[in-house]
């Protein structure tokens, strides 16, 4: 047994010159050896601090011991009673906000933690590879409408069917997965991955029927007719901008619409695929999430000769992944720190040309316990850009909530749902994810879903109780 | 699938599709769209739904063609199937009683307007429509406008079938003979810039129909906003009509032109492969 090693086991990554030039994924992966090594390094703790810090409360020591243990269809085994989507959340969790943060490896000051989600990933693709016979389940439980087919839906759909209900998904686009078809770039996320964690949970009984916009194509009454109960995961859905002038010139974009043009229609393979993107040289991107660096990495793999982040707070308050934004710097990503957009400024066709910004400086902290930016007079300047691209987040799309008043919202439209249960005002009607919380993590949309199988079950089962009495 | 049931030529390039879609030939009303694709590799098409038939869960789609994709769908046979639709998008036109109303329709735009056409008619309207094209062998729809109007106008550019001119001269006279409550103008954005103009002079509120580029057609992505009364809206869902005065025309114009390098070089290529 080697002496454990301080750092985590590092895994193989495209190198950057390389990478900027392809939407190949960024991580490769570990192999069993790397594994094994790195799962060696846990400390199999009784009262396991990460386990309550997992969204899906995972048996994380549980699964690590059965890979240095060399087992890894028992690692799969464990995985699987928690998630239905593993390599999806082995590559996109913030763990290092959620388990790894709270590893107690990684609470004496020389060591990281152990490398939680990369091992994740390990199993479940070695899953992906070795898949399981799949076991015949009866549906007869009764019957569970799923809206939406990102995290959340798919999480409860995977759930529901395994306790033995008959589900159908609902999906508005063409292809399922939701932000994780459309959002969420290859290079961080092989479409390839989503579709087989997709599969594997169409082949426990899920039927997913895409091109279905709830409201439009079928209606809430209609579902309601049909089902014993429905689980809203839809998203939040809707792009936000700035709103400031001269967001109507070509070249502006909100991120939703960069990213589903890449990811979605493969724009990057444009001509091949039909989908175009226009060609850019200087990209602007604003916002400091985890979209902002998504869309500022594809820009530059789209050829963009210079890629610049503007954040209206400093870096200390940047809320992308740390991962993420390393992995931004690597690949030539400029940032202007505590910098905020004020005018598109218009060439002679209507096309942009620059970004006027000005400088902030941050004052006392908001509601949010963060300080709030000012913006400091005097000190604008012009940012050269033929693309800006606004990842500053959503809100909630009304195309379904409009066609069904019955269903609670909140002052911001998402819908209201109770914490513990997804339990809407409409008996029957579940809904979690960023239609409920506003735009959040994957797991934590997952957790959510998990939440509601467990909450359909028990109301289905209540309801047939009292109605054969 | 959705499987195309009958494909005719109206004109040289404009083009008329009966596809199977039963769910959405149930819901689909006056004013609303499908997003089509033709295969895997395909664009998202937005085009408008010119009729309904409920009972054979049928669509009627009239497009011209201006680019690949729209190229491509003329290609496609009977029998043969698109592989995504979706729908029925966009909010529906008001149909209601209004009094007299004005309906104005250029070249494929046409085919979105005939459903309004009908419904108005069908709700009580004095229907009086104006149809136009370049020439006589380009204007569509004429007798099923007929049918459904109680007057009909005829409009060619060179004059070779109806009055010579533009449509707007033909809508100019008809406010100055009697009141119209209601207008609509559905056509190229040029046109229904000047048909708003028009209208706004005789002061009769006019709808217009915005067919901006759209990627999801759900309120997903933003691409298809256009500035409505200095606001964003966003013309999938909020839309496509919306009243002609707030329109920022030029805004809309430019951003329709958005990708016009891309489109030429993919027609071209797709041309260039037909004829090898
Ligand atoms: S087309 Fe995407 S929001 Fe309208």
């Amino acid at each position: 047994m080697p002496k454990r090693s301080y750092n985590k086991t590092p895994m193989r990554e495209q190198a950057p010159e390389v990478r900027q030039h392809n939407f190949k994924e960024v991580a490769l992966g570990y192999n069993l050896q790397e594994g094994q090594l790195e799962a060696s390094r846990c400390l199999q703790c009784k009262d396991a601090p990460c386990i309550l810090h997992c969204p899906v409360m995972i048996d994380i020591p549980g699964f690590i011991k059965q890979i240095k243990e060399d087992d890894m269809e028992g690692a799969r085994k464990v995985l699987n009673r928690y998630t239905n989507l593993p390599a999806i959340c082995g590559r996109v969790c913030p763990q290092e906000k959620q388990c790894e943060m709270v590893c107690r490896l990684g609470q004496s000051k020389k060591f990281e933690p152990v490398a939680i989600g990369k091992l994740e990933r390990l199993v479940a693709d070695w899953s992906l590879e070795h898949p399981e016979e799949s076991i015949e389940i009866t549906h007869d439980k009764g019957k569970v409408a799923i809206i939406g087919s990102g995290p959340s839906g798919l999480t409860a759909a995977g759930d529901l069917a395994k306790l033995g209900y008959e589900v159908v998904v609902f999906e508005a686009l063409q292809t399922a997965g939701g932000v994780l078809t459309y959002g969420i770039p290859e290079f961080r996320l092989p479409k390839q991955i989503v579709q087989k964690e997709i599969d594997q949970i169409v082949a426990q009984g899920v039927k997913i029927e895409t091109d279905m916009v709830v409201g439009k194509t079928i209606t809430m009454d209609e579902i309601m007719e049909d089902f014993d109960a429905c689980y809203i995961g839809v998203g939040a859905g809707t792009p936000h901008f700035m709103g400031i002038p001269g967001t109507d010139l070509t070249g502006v974009y909100a991120s939703s619409e960069y990213l589903t043009r890449i990811n979605l229609m493969h724009g990057y393979e444009f001509p091949h695929y039909d989908t175009p993107l226009q060609p850019a040289k200087n990209v602007v991107v604003i916002g400091g999430g985890n979209v902002a660096m998504d869309s500022a990495r594809s820009a530059k793999r789209l050829g963009a000769e210079t890629v610049t982040v503007l954040y209206r707070r400093s870096q200390e308050e940047l809320p992308a992944r740390v991962e993420e934004y390393h992995h931004s710097v690597e690949e030539d990503i400029q940032y202007n720190w505590l910098t905020s957009p004020v005018e598109y400024i218009a060439g002679d066709h209507g096309q942009l040309v620059g970004v006027k910004c000005i400088r902030m400086k941050l004052g006392e902290p908001d509601e949010s316990g963060r300080r709030r930016p000012l913006p400091i007079a005097g000190s604008e300047f012009v940012v050269p850009a033929d693309t800006a691209i606004e990842a500053i987040g959503q809100g909630a799309n009304r195309v379904m909530l409009d066609t069904f008043p019955e269903l609670a919202t909140n002052r911001w439209g998402y819908v209201q749902a109770d914490e513990n249960t997804c339990a809407t005002s409409v008996p029957g009607i579940f809904a979690g994810g960023d239609i409920v919380t506003g735009a959040a993590t994957v797991i934590l949309a997952m957790g959510a879903g998990k939440i509601a199988a467990k909450e359909i079950d028990q109301y289905v089962q209540n309801k047939q109780v009292t109605t054969t009495v | 699938m959705f499987k195309i049931t009958e494909r005719t030529a109206l004109t040289d390039n404009e083009y008329q599709i009966w596809l199977e879609a039963p769910r959405i030939a149930t819901k689909a009303q006056p004013g609303q769209f499908i997003i089509l694709r033709i295969d895997e590799q395909g664009e998202r098409i937005p085009l408008t739904i010119c009729e309904a038939d409920a009972s054979a869960g049928k669509l009627r789609i009239i497009f011209q063609v201006i680019g690949k994709s729209t190229a491509q769908l003329a290609q496609v046979k009977t029998g043969m199937s698109l592989l995504d639709v979706v729908g029925p998008l966009g909010k529906p036109t008001e149909i209601k009683n209004y009094g007299t109303v004005m309906l104005v329709g250029g070249g494929v735009g046409i085919a979105a307007l005939f459903p309004i056409v009908k419904g108005l008619k069908q709700a009580g309207n004095r229907v009086i429509t104006i149809i136009g094209a370049k020439s006589k062998n380009l204007l569509i729809l004429q007798e099923e406008c007929a049918k459904y109007s109680d007057e009909l106008i005829l409009v060619t550019d060179d004059g070779s079938l109806g009055r010579k001119g533009l449509v707007t001269e033909a809508m100019a006279d008809v406010l100055q003979r009697e009141p119209i409550n209601q207008a609509w103008a559905i056509g190229p954005s040029i046109m229904m810039k000047f048909c708003t103009k028009v209208a706004t002079q005789f002061n009769v509120p006019i709808y217009v129909s915005l067919n901006p580029i759209m990627v999801d057609g759900t309120g997903m992505c933003g691409g298809c906003r256009v500035t409505i009364g200095e606001k964003i809206k966003f013309a999938c869902v909020d839309g496509p009509e919306f009243l002609g005065a707030e329109v920022d025309w030029d805004g809309f114009i430019q951003r329709m032109r958005q990708y016009h390098p891309e489109e030429v070089t993919a027609y071209q290529a797709y041309q260039v492969k037909q004829v090898h």
